[in-house]
């Protein structure tokens, strides 16, 4: 059976076209859906994003700032700074009133942490579909 | 800023509903698929969190 070599002709999407989109989902979380009149999913996405980054810094938890040291520690930490960037305006905003808590021990800043780092990886994947959408990949 | 108190369950519910809400509305195509699947992700969060608790109580002896 003769095998079908199949190569991608279809013309690419403009980086002037899915470039401000995904900006502005980066910027607002939901935002490159409401861009693109789907403001129900941009609701939902908006939502998630928002009461997540919210409930970790009500729980405490800290925003990282990079360390260096062993291998572990720089993953963790530098993984903890770059993922809530990801946030968005919000992450700005929190930085920039104060929000910012010490590293303590105990369940809930631990909890606090992780969704203040889910938050910004939760965008990540708005931002992903907001690419998709605009660049035709998705409906 | 409200300090919350939460316990380790409910953390784990409201990451799992979240969660189950953004990998619903990213992942499928109809409105359909995307509440099923939201919903399932959210049974999977919730049955994960029931199951590695009863695995650490009986663990622990």
């Amino acid at each position: 059976m003769a095998e079908k070599v199949l190569t991608s002709k279809e013309p690419k999407t403009p980086f002037r076209v899915w470039a401000p989109i995904v900006a502005i989902g980066w910027l607002i979380p939901g935002g490159g859906h409401f861009l693109q009149k789907r403001a129900l999913r941009g609701a939902l996405l908006l939502f998630s994003v928002a009461a997540m980054f919210f409930f970790g810094l009500a729980m405490r938890g800290p925003l990282f700032q990079p360390q260096k040291g062993d291998l572990l520690t720089m993953i963790i930490y530098c993984g903890g700074y770059i993922a809530p960037i990801f946030s968005g305006a919000i992450y700005g905003l929190a930085s920039a009133f104060g929000y910012n808590q010490p590293d303590v021990a105990g369940h809930v800043h631990d909890y606090g942490t992780k969704f203040l780092v889910a938050a910004g990886l939760l965008n990540i994947l708005a931002m992903v579909d907001a690419y998709e959408i605009a660049t035709g990949k998705k409906d | 800023m409200p300090k919350m108190n939460l316990s380790h369950f409910e953390a784990a519910i409201l990451f799992a509903l979240f969660t189950s809400i953004v990998l619903g509305v990213v992942t499928k195509k109809t409105d359909k698929e995307r509440l099923q699947y939201g919903l399932y992700c959210f049974g999977c969060f919730v049955g994960t969190v029931f199951g590695l608790g009863w695995l650490m109580y009986l663990g622990h002896g």
